[in-house]
């Protein structure tokens, strides 16, 4: 939308309302492109995500435990297309999305670059990171762009799989031998912090942190509805009560539960941790990448192959008519 | 190679006695691979019995900026509800 004023008002009529915007109706072109921006990174998210638990399929320690991982990360995957699919409505295409991936010019959550060390690691990536993206991820089913709000419908109801099968493997582990109780405790340790980060930069000036540039405009325009903190703070207070029933020790001597706010208190994560991870340097950012490219180039030929197939039935559909 | 790939839109009956109802889209070089991975997304947790895949480019839209003008014979047709008419309060089965 180049802008009438009467377009603009209209728009603003539909966000003010609690409306949902529709791919054909007029949008500022700022807000177009803060969306492909936001759900692009977020089906990278989906994909790249793959990799950290797919590393454990081969090696699960029981049948159960490996169907369920399969189970998993081909979720993961249809995540990926429901929110290329969300993207695509506003005029991208998938492959542009995948190229910008590939060549490192859109981000994905940098959870994902951190390496998966033992069996625990599943455990507590679907407790932890799967539980922090549920939390991001309900408001997002109420924000204002249709296609993007319906598609978190789907996710967030397959993603409460995700968060159980982690508790539960990871709760196996701690009713196990001390050693298994060591692995899962470690797990959590290394976990923890990187799932605090997932919620982005802190909402305001401090701890030598940038403020989280998107928050305003976003909350004005309807696609998010609540700040990093308060979803920070909404999962730590989830959080903590389950690492109980685990008997796991939170990696935190300052967390304790504040009477006054109604809330747990807590150390934020190392912000230039995140920010270093973000712009590239964190454990696995190369390895994903790579991997992610030799994957789909080594995807090719079945693409092709599909192509070709499809054409050659067209043809000899053309030539019985 | 995939951008060439057409693009379907993905109808689903949630069980029978309902209708086709729309649940998103997807990449496919035909309609019958089309229906493959309507499948292998849509439908994990058995959420239908039966799919339907449409070319996108099939579809007729009409358009948003014409809503108005387009719905208006609707509009001022109030007649057309049950709610429209008076009737006497013990008249039964009305």
């Amino acid at each position: 939308m180049d802008g009438s004023d009467e377009q603009e008002a209209a728009f603003y009529a539909i966000i003010d309302a609690d409306g949902r915007i529709e791919p054909r109706d007029d949008m500022p072109e700022a807000y177009r492109r803060s969306l492909v921006r936001q759900i692009a990174q977020h089906a990278h998210s989906e994909i790249i995500g793959m990799q950290p638990e797919g590393n454990w399929i081969s090696r699960a320690p029981s049948l159960r435990r490996k169907a369920i991982l399969l189970a998993k990360v081909q979720d993961e995957a249809g995540h990926g297309l429901y929110l290329y699919a969300a993207a695509e409505t506003l005029g991208v295409s998938r492959d542009e999305l995948l190229d910008k991936l590939h060549t490192r010019r859109q981000k994905y959550s940098s959870i994902f670059n951190y390496p998966t060390l033992t069996w625990a690691d599943v455990g507590a990536i679907g407790w932890l990171v799967d539980g922090a993206a549920i939390t991001n991820q309900i408001p997002l089913t109420r924000c204002s762009y249709g296609p993007y709000a319906r598609a978190m419908v789907r996710i967030c109801k397959e993603e409460s799989f995700h968060q159980r099968q982690g508790f539960e493997a990871l709760l196996a582990l701690t009713r196990g031998t001390p050693e298994q109780k060591a692995m899962a405790q470690d797990a959590l340790n290394r976990w923890w912090y990187p799932s605090l980060a997932m919620f982005g930069p802190p909402d305001t000036e401090g701890g030598g942190a940038k403020r989280s540039t998107h928050t305003e405009q976003s909350m004005r325009w309807g696609i998010k509805r609540f700040s990093n903190d308060e979803l920070r703070q909404r999962f730590v207070d989830m959080t903590v009560p389950q690492a109980d029933v685990l008997g796991l020790r939170m990696p935190d001597p300052d967390l304790r539960w504040n009477d006054e706010r109604g809330h747990y208190d807590f150390t934020p994560p190392d912000w230039d941790e995140l920010f270093a991870v973000i712009n590239g340097d964190g454990p696995c950012n190369a390895q994903r990448i790579e991997h992610r490219v030799s994957a789909h180039h080594e995807g090719q030929w079945v693409r092709d192959a599909a192509s070709a197939y499809a054409a050659k039935r067209q043809r000899h559909l053309e030539g019985v008519a | 190679m995939s951008g060439m790939w057409p693009l379907w839109e993905v109808f689903i009956r949630a069980r029978r006695g309902m209708s086709h109802i729309h649940v998103g889209s997807l990449h496919a070089p035909d309609a019958e691979m089309a229906l493959r991975h309507a499948r292998d997304v849509y439908t994990r947790r058995g959420e239908g019995v039966s799919i339907w895949v449409v070319p996108s480019s099939q579809i007729t839209a009409s358009s948003p900026d014409e809503k108005d003008a387009f719905f208006d014979p609707a509009a001022d047709k109030i007649y057309r509800h049950p709610t429209f008419y008076d009737v006497p309060a013990d008249a039964p089965h009305l």
